[in-house]
């Protein structure tokens, strides 16, 4: 009985149609329609923007920490492109321009990243979970949205995003493992940024491929060139139509990578070289898809600074929302207010009451807003 | 009306909720064709199928983890844990997800989900079968945790806690299961969550306890009132968190004394939240300091030490008196 090779044997394809020198693979171009790529540009464009700006708004003390995508717009853009308004989107915390994409208004986002959690509630019509901070655990929340709607008998796609870094988690595993056996349809993203904070990805696996470790499942996996948003739409399409059709779970690894800071408050410089920096923003997706629609003619004039004006509308907007409320911090514990928060929430608007009567008494100037975009002239100092 | 035991009780509650409620469903190890490895979840699976009771692959955070995420689309799981002492494996997701939910978005979403869990001593089996852990879960806002303490409160809080839109920790007593057996109606009886029964009225001291503590607090009530003719008012909490203060605090306003009996280690337990409440409420009623008897602060005893760890009649008897006579 000698050893003998098992049946079947499993492949892991890598995916790219348009590279960073402009070469198309004319063969795998995906049918988009010209009002598509259009939409597509500009939503990466206006990630790519916004990004920028709230790196800015970051720095001058208007929000507060926030993960920029700069460098991932492609990999997001490409994927939740291919979903409908009625199929679920599941981030982590780095998929601004997605959400941007799926309805979230920017002065929502900017408010949550502000520090108010009224930014982080989805619109009762909309089928996206709000951000979730503790890595690959919103993997399994993902899973079980594409077992309830299998259950209710829905025709709903659950697309469901992380890091490299994820990989790692037990929860990644565990999330896979149950929709294999489920068979339920979800599209798991993985945007390969190769760092997760300062550890490259080699420090994080030895496999070859993160696409891979869909086999160990039961699914299809397939790695993609995660700058290459032809690529990324192409892989999520088949992977949606796929899930659509009851043929179950796929694993996309988009290749990509984080061009700025993990976070607000991280410095990149010390744990990566400027060299493989300026490698990537020699593969930017931007770049590549702005030349592709520029051949096919397909630019639009103006269109920057169309969006940075519609940046700034919204940022406007974002500065003149009331400040928080303190009192509501009671208001979504439970569905009904249990009596000791209900005199907890008594104890506060005495205090708060208070403080506006001791302000008034002592003429004091009003107190600060909560919120922390209205502190910028003392953040600034 | 019929004499069932825990585990019976438990089962009559999900059977007519899930035939009541097609949102309802159940998920967990073994939960299915074996029917629980206490028998809890016996015969659903054949009466509702494999896609309403899951035998879920072997995984806690994920038991929990797709169950938010079945929550958040408008069913209603009922998720067991085949051991309180396993349930660290997803206590993020109870803590960071399933808690949270309501508040992280703002209302437009919630987390109407059970979780159950053996919990306690008095099974004679290896470390992680024997702890009361119900302190780490009444600390969490977000979460109601439900301790009954017998086959009728067990099955009108499971109703009610399957019915209540917030998740629930939904402990049940090991010791319990298969002991005594209780008149539990046919039709469904409703608990409400948040309110304590007083369970015998007395006049001199209030002795509050819950789960598998009950019996030993009502047994230790009657030795007292045998052998030193004392009148003790015993609470049976039933909700852990939110605490039903009221209830407690007007019991303390009319004894004036306090014991509080439970299972877990007593630093920074329930009791301690017990004392202090009274403390805060009823400071001016108190005859005497409130007394805590739990189990006490080692990691687990090891089922042969079991009875010396975890509270019985003698040391809840002992407590009543020093406290009446101080």
């Amino acid at each position: 009985m000698p050893r003998r090779v098992l049946d079947p044997q499993f492949v892991i394809e890598h995916l790219s149609i348009l590279d960073s020198d402009g070469n198309l693979d004319t063969a795998l171009e995906p049918d988009i329609a010209p009002a598509d790529l259009k939409r597509l540009y500009r939503a990466m464009l206006l990630g790519r923007r916004l990004d920028e700006r709230m790196v800015r708004l970051q720095r001058q003390g208007r929000i507060g920490t926030f993960a920029p995508i700069k460098g991932q717009e492609a990999s997001q853009m490409g994927s939740v492109f291919t979903l409908r308004p009625t199929d679920w989107m599941v981030p982590s915390f780095r998929e601004t321009a997605a959400m941007i994409y799926r309805g979230w208004p920017i002065e929502k986002v900017l408010l949550l990243f502000a520090g108010s959690l009224e930014g982080g509630r989805p619109a009762p019509d909309q089928h996206d979970l709000p951000i979730t901070v503790p890595v690959a655990t919103q993997l399994p929340h993902a899973v079980g949205l594409a077992y309830a709607a299998q259950y209710r008998e829905d025709n709903v796609v659950v697309m469901a995003y992380f890091g490299d870094g994820a990989t790692s988690e037990g929860d990644f595993h565990e999330a896979l493992n149950f929709a294999g056996v489920w068979h339920v349809p979800i599209v798991f993203v993985c945007q390969n940024n190769q760092w997760a904070i300062s550890v490259p990805i080699k420090k994080q696996t030895h496999s070859r491929t993160l696409a891979q470790k869909a086999l160990a499942y039961g699914f299809p996996g397939i790695q993609v060139d995660g700058n290459d948003v032809l690529a990324v739409y192409a892989a999520s399409r088949e992977a949606v139509e796929r899930a659509r059709a009851g043929e179950g779970p796929t694993l996309i690894e988009c290749v990509t990578y984080r061009l700025g800071v993990h976070t607000t408050a991280d410095d990149p410089t010390k744990y990566r070289s400027e060299e493989e920096v300026k490698a990537w923003e020699q593969k930017d997706p931007l770049t590549r898809f702005n030349a592709y629609l520029q051949k096919k003619n397909l630019l639009e004039e103006g269109l920057e600074e169309q969006i940075d004006a519609e940046i700034a509308a919204a940022v406007q907007r974002f500065e003149a929302m009331a400040a928080a409320d303190p009192l509501t911090i009671f208001d979504h514990v439970y569905a009904e207010l249990p009596p000791h928060l209900r005199a907890q929430k008594e104890e506060l608007r005495e205090r708060l009451e208070k403080d506006v009567e001791r302000r008034a008494d002592e003429e004091l100037p009003p107190p600060l807003p909560m919120r922390g975009q209205r502190k910028t002239s003392r953040w600034q100092n | 009306m019929a004499k069932l035991n825990m585990v019976k009780a438990l089962n009559l509650a999900l059977h007519q909720e899930m035939e009541r409620d097609p949102d309802v469903l159940v998920i967990g190890e073994d939960v299915g064709v074996d029917g629980g490895v206490f028998r809890v979840t016996e015969d659903l699976h054949r009466k509702f199928g494999g896609r309403r009771v899951i035998d879920s692959p072997l995984a806690e955070a994920a038991i929990i983890g797709t169950s938010v995420g079945m929550a958040l689309y408008g069913l209603k799981p009922v998720c067991e844990i085949q051991f309180s002492g396993f349930a660290f494996q997803c206590f993020h997701q109870i803590e960071n997800h399933a808690a949270r939910y309501r508040t992280r978005s703002q209302g437009r979403f919630h987390c109407q989900m059970v979780i159950r869990m053996p919990y306690g001593g008095g099974v004679r089996a290896l470390e992680h079968h024997t702890e009361s852990e119900e302190q780490f879960y009444a600390h969490i806002p977000g979460l109601k945790m439900v301790i009954p303490s017998g086959p009728r409160t067990a099955r009108g809080l499971l109703v009610g806690a399957i019915r209540d839109p917030d998740p629930v920790i939904f402990f049940e007593a090991k010791g319990l299961y298969h002991a005594a057996r209780e008149e539990v109606p046919d039709e469904i009886e409703t608990l409400p969550l948040g309110r304590a029964q007083v369970v015998q009225e007395g006049k001199d001291l209030t002795l509050i306890a819950y789960g598998a503590m009950l019996r030993v607090a009502r047994e230790a009530a009657q030795v007292l009132q045998d052998e030193d003719g004392v009148e003790i008012e015993v609470i049976d909490l039933l909700t852990i968190s939110p605490l039903d203060r009221e209830t407690v605090v007007t019991s303390v306003q009319k004894t004036g004394r306090a014991v509080i009996v439970h299972e877990a280690p007593k630093s920074f337990g329930p009791g301690a939240e017990i004392a202090a409440t009274i403390m805060e409420a009823a400071f001016l009623s108190l005859e005497a300091p409130i007394r805590r008897v739990a189990a006490y602060d080692v990691s687990f005893a090891g089922f042969a030490r079991e009875k010396a760890n975890v509270p019985d009649v003698a040391r809840v008897v002992a407590a009543c008196r020093e406290t009446l006579a101080f």
